[in-house]
């Protein structure tokens, strides 16, 4: 494994405005968190495009709504606890309400943070996200393919939230990956179980599929790197051909990618569905990789999860 | 401006006085109270101060209008409609499930509305926005957004107010309607923004003072206003709320609600009357 690549998607997203701040369109907020979620890449380079709006998240995002009115694509940025958190409710009515096209670039998301502990860890801005008419969310899973999102945020019209980690992941896509909003990815084919995966949690959910081979279980693995809109038919197919899914998220089980696809199997091809995630509590400092296993965020809970959904598929006698 | 159109004002200001009436006793609900205290400022706006075009919505040079004190939309609505934007008679839809007038401002709903606001402090980051955006752009457009009195107690209005100062954002008027009244009570007795002039004035603003139903003063203000380089203006506009109705003059209790059919009657007689003396 000495030769996976490693990198934040945090990285992605400042590589990647760089590469769109050639277009006269484009302008970058932050909120005094530059070196951290990246945008100083974009700064370095486009001084004149960059914007500081200084600790004060809810006017920033009212500041990038203006902007977009006038003629602007906006990309706003802050760390996840803060630019869904605090700025909830005028990404709601100052954004997505009027649907101006601003992107909120949300960096720091879920556990993974680290050290900085529970108040800083959100876990709870997918499902923040998720209720809001309009909002499109992205999710990716390493750096190749976080750094296409932005671009593909940067097409579509409307509001788009992304969520980027501070952690360095290993590279799961290969260098001529192509994204594509709203499509899920199947990485691995199997007919016992699914694994739905996002963010960094596809590379446990490939980890995880190795090992359940291993075991005599054939797992599909399911990138869904766009939450919402969700890739409905990739998941009914797997819930037909497989029968049982498990979902892989770092965030709360409660509203992000375990909520969004059992309410969708639910309507359409009800399947048990095994959610793992942040069990519904709140994080707590130590190290990011530590804390990923004290909170279950790993291969090893997956295959377990997928163990049991198997085992809840037969009881059922599906 | 002279005496006679000082006259013609007067006399729109009672039309979308009437407006805001039709409105709100045909909705059964809504805020003529801050909607009658704001509707001279509006009035002044709309038919002398801003470059606006009806028939051209959007034009990107148009001066901005963002009503961060939202819930006074049937006075916008009532100038809109008397300027042209949408036929008057679509007033009385006000708040009605096909209507173009939503409760509270909508940049998709309504033609000449340049942002959705209603959600109180959020209307001015928009605004600040759009100056920053004009600037941006080396355009002349002017972005004016008024205030509730009320509404800066909301702490998003002190991190824009921030924001334009230190931006110099010269190019941004804000109005702070000053009737002293909010849903429960007078300001200093829910919690005091005071005083108004000073605080804006530390976070860099040029402040005017004036009277908010004084078209004379009115227009000295925004006047003065494009005369100020480097700074937003803040004009501290003092006004009644309920103005031109008698029985809804400061009266907090007319913040949000109707009127009922009598009160509607005496509403439209007060305006007519005050109509037909400007006629003389």
């Amino acid at each position: 494994m000495a030769d996976v690549i490693k990198c934040a998607t945090r990285d992605a997203y400042g590589a990647a405005l760089k590469e769109l701040g050639s277009r006269d369109d484009i302008l970058v907020l932050d909120a005094d968190l530059a070196k951290a979620t990246k945008t100083i890449t974009f700064k370095k380079e486009f001084p004149d495009k960059f914007i500081d709006c200084g600790i004060a998240e809810g006017n920033m995002m009212g500041v990038a709504a203006g902007l977009a009115t006038t003629g602007y694509t906006v990309f706003a940025s802050s760390f996840a606890m803060f630019a869904a958190g605090r700025a909830f409710e005028q990404v709601r009515n100052s954004i997505a309400y009027p649907n101006l096209n601003v992107k909120i670039g949300a960096t720091h998301a879920g556990i993974s943070v680290g050290e900085d502990g529970a108040s800083h860890q959100c876990c709870e801005d997918i499902a923040l996200m998720r209720s809001i008419p309009n909002m499109v969310i992205i999710n990716p899973a390493d750096d190749v393919e976080a750094k296409q999102a932005v671009i593909a945020a940067a097409e579509h019209e409307g509001p788009v939230y992304m969520r980027f980690g501070r952690l360095a992941v290993p590279r799961v896509n290969a260098e001529d990956y192509k994204f594509e909003l709203g499509k899920g990815v199947e990485l691995k084919a199997g007919n016992d179980v699914t694994i739905v995966a996002s963010g960094l949690m596809v590379n446990e959910a490939l980890i995880a599929a190795e090992s359940l081979k291993a075991e005599g279980i054939d797992a599909r693995v399911i990138n869904i790197h766009t939450i919402k809109p969700i890739d409905k038919d990739i998941l009914v197919k797997a819930a037909k051909e497989t029968g049982a899914i498990v979902t892989a998220e770092e965030h709360s089980i409660i509203g992000g990618l375990g909520g969004a696809v059992a309410e969708a199997l639910a309507e359409e091809y009800p399947v048990p569905v095994i959610r793992l995630g942040v069990n519904d509590t709140f994080g707590k400092s130590g190290p990011a990789l530590e804390l990923l296993k004290i909170y279950g965020l790993d291969a090893e809970n997956i295959v377990k999860k997928a163990k049991a959904a198997v085992e809840l598929k037969h009881k059922l006698g599906k | 401006m002279d005496e006679n159109r000082k006259k013609e004002l007067k006399k729109i200001a009672v039309n979308v006085r009437k407006g805001v009436i039709e409105g709100t006793f045909n909705a059964k609900s809504g805020h003529p109270g801050g909607s009658l205290s704001i509707a001279d400022i509006v009035t002044y706006l709309y038919f002398e101060k801003m470059n606006v075009d009806p028939k051209n919505p959007d034009d990107e040079n148009r001066d901005r209008f963002v009503l961060s004190k939202g819930h006074t939309a049937p006075a916008l609505y009532a100038a809109l409609a008397h300027r042209g934007f949408f036929p008057v008679e679509l007033l009385k839809t006000l708040r009605k499930p096909d209507s173009i007038l939503q409760g509270h401002p909508s940049m998709r709903y309504t033609p000449g509305v340049d942002m959705s606001t209603g959600s109180l402090g959020q209307g001015i980051s928009a605004a600040c926005g759009m100056a920053l955006g004009g600037k941006l752009q080396g355009k002349s457009f002017k972005v004016y957004v008024p205030l509730g009195d009320g509404e800066i107690e909301e702490g998003q209005v002190w991190e824009a107010a921030m924001f334009a100062g230190n931006r110099k954002l010269d190019n941004l008027v804000a109005i702070v309607d000053y009737n002293n009244l909010q849903i429960d009570g007078s300001l200093d007795e829910v919690n005091s923004p005071y005083p108004i002039k000073e605080k804006f004035e530390a976070f860099n603003w040029n402040v005017i003072e004036i009277n908010g139903h004084c078209f004379r003063e009115i227009e000295e203000a925004f006047n003065k206003a494009d005369e100020c380089k480097d700074k937003p203006t803040c004009i501290v506009a003092h006004t009644t709320k309920g103005k031109g109705v008698s029985f809804m003059e400061d009266k907090c209790d007319w913040h949000g609600s109707a009127p009922n059919a009598e009160q509607y009657a005496q509403a439209m007689a007060e305006l007519d009357a005050a109509m037909a003396e400007l006629e003389v």
